[in-house]
């Protein structure tokens, strides 16, 4: 395995463009964080712009165009923004996992920083899918909330985001902070198979996965082709937001480590 | 306004004044470092701009 750059790659040395050579090349040439700006700097526009323009096809058509459920009538529009939030919850988590490893294995600083700003994000949509998702139970179910698989076993996920959030910046020194928290994402990662199969493995009162396979579905495709655009509307909107969160905190290692510099030179003068 | 409803208009803002609240945040603190960057960073005043 290479070494890795000095975590002070993505603070103090913007300019130096130069990769490490061999195995995990291809993964430190974006470590370089002038380059990661200049990269994602052209990316975010078109992200931001897909994002809203999915968006401005999905909610009206969800909202107003597609028909009421035979059985739940209006609420089942809930379920266009349920279900987004559920699948990035998940699918975000599991981000939150992959780029712990490449933070701990090749101690990619760019993946530290990343996770550290997914982190609220992630937090964010579970708590909106667990709101969305009683906003929609009590209608349907007659109860805000139940102790069932699911429902509890994505109130655990909730609480890891959260954990992670609270542990990255909990430590003086950000790299233990960094390391503690993959370290939680990974273990934490057990959770997802959990809340994807609890509707199989236990009787729950949270209905079975609705959409396993794409080519045979059961939902109607006036019900599926909304939630897709939604789903993918979503997604941008999320990917948008914390790449955006993550190049701010570049700029911001950035300006500590000339505001460090500045006070060194300070110090050697006097 | 039926229950139905009033649960999905509450649903609905929840989602998108989430988002929203997400996104001027970030576009906030995104901006703040850029002007922070343009006074400190060498580069930038010698007329590179922050990416």
């Amino acid at each position: 395995m290479d070494t890795a750059p000095p975590n002070t790659a993505a603070a103090a040395a913007p300019g130096r463009d130069r990769a490490p050579a061999g195995r995990g090349a291809s993964l430190h040439r974006f470590a370089n964080p002038g380059r990661f700006l200049r990269l994602t700097g052209r990316i975010q526009p078109w992200l931001v712009g897909s994002a809203l323009l999915v968006l401005a096809i999905g909610l009206p058509w969800a909202l107003v165009f597609s028909p009421p459920d035979w059985q739940q009538g209006e609420t089942v529009r809930i379920l266009y923004i349920h279900v987004p939030m559920a699948w990035l919850a998940m699918g975000g988590y599991a981000g939150l996992a992959i780029g712990s490893a490449i933070a701990l294995v090749w101690r990619h600083p760019l993946a530290d920083l990343a996770c550290r700003e997914l982190s609220p994000v992630g937090a964010m949509v579970t708590a909106l899918c667990l709101a969305t998702g009683s906003l929609w139970g009590k209608p349907m179910w007659g109860t805000w909330w139940v102790w069932d698989a699911r429902l509890t076993s994505v109130l655990v996920l909730f609480f890891l985001w959260l954990g992670h959030a609270a542990l990255v910046r909990a430590f003086d020194d950000p790299e233990r902070g960094a390391r503690m928290g993959a370290i939680l994402a990974l273990i934490g990662a057990v959770n997802l198979p959990i809340v994807k199969y609890s509707v199989d493995w236990w009787n729950t009162l949270h209905q079975p996965a609705s959409l396993t396979r794409l080519n045979a579905p059961a939902l109607h495709v006036d019900i599926l082709y909304p939630l897709l655009v939604c789903a993918l509307g979503f997604t941008l909107a999320f990917a948008a937001v914390v790449l955006a969160r993550t190049r701010a905190a570049v700029m911001e290692r950035r300006i500590r480590a000339l505001q460090m510099a500045a006070a060194r030179r300070a110090d050697t003068r006097e | 306004m039926t229950v139905h409803w009033a649960h999905v208009t509450a649903s609905y803002a929840l989602v998108l004044g989430g988002f929203l609240a997400l996104g001027l945040g970030t576009a906030l603190r995104h901006a703040a470092a850029k002007r922070k960057l343009l006074v400190l960073d060498p580069r930038t005043r010698r007329g590179k701009s922050v990416p």
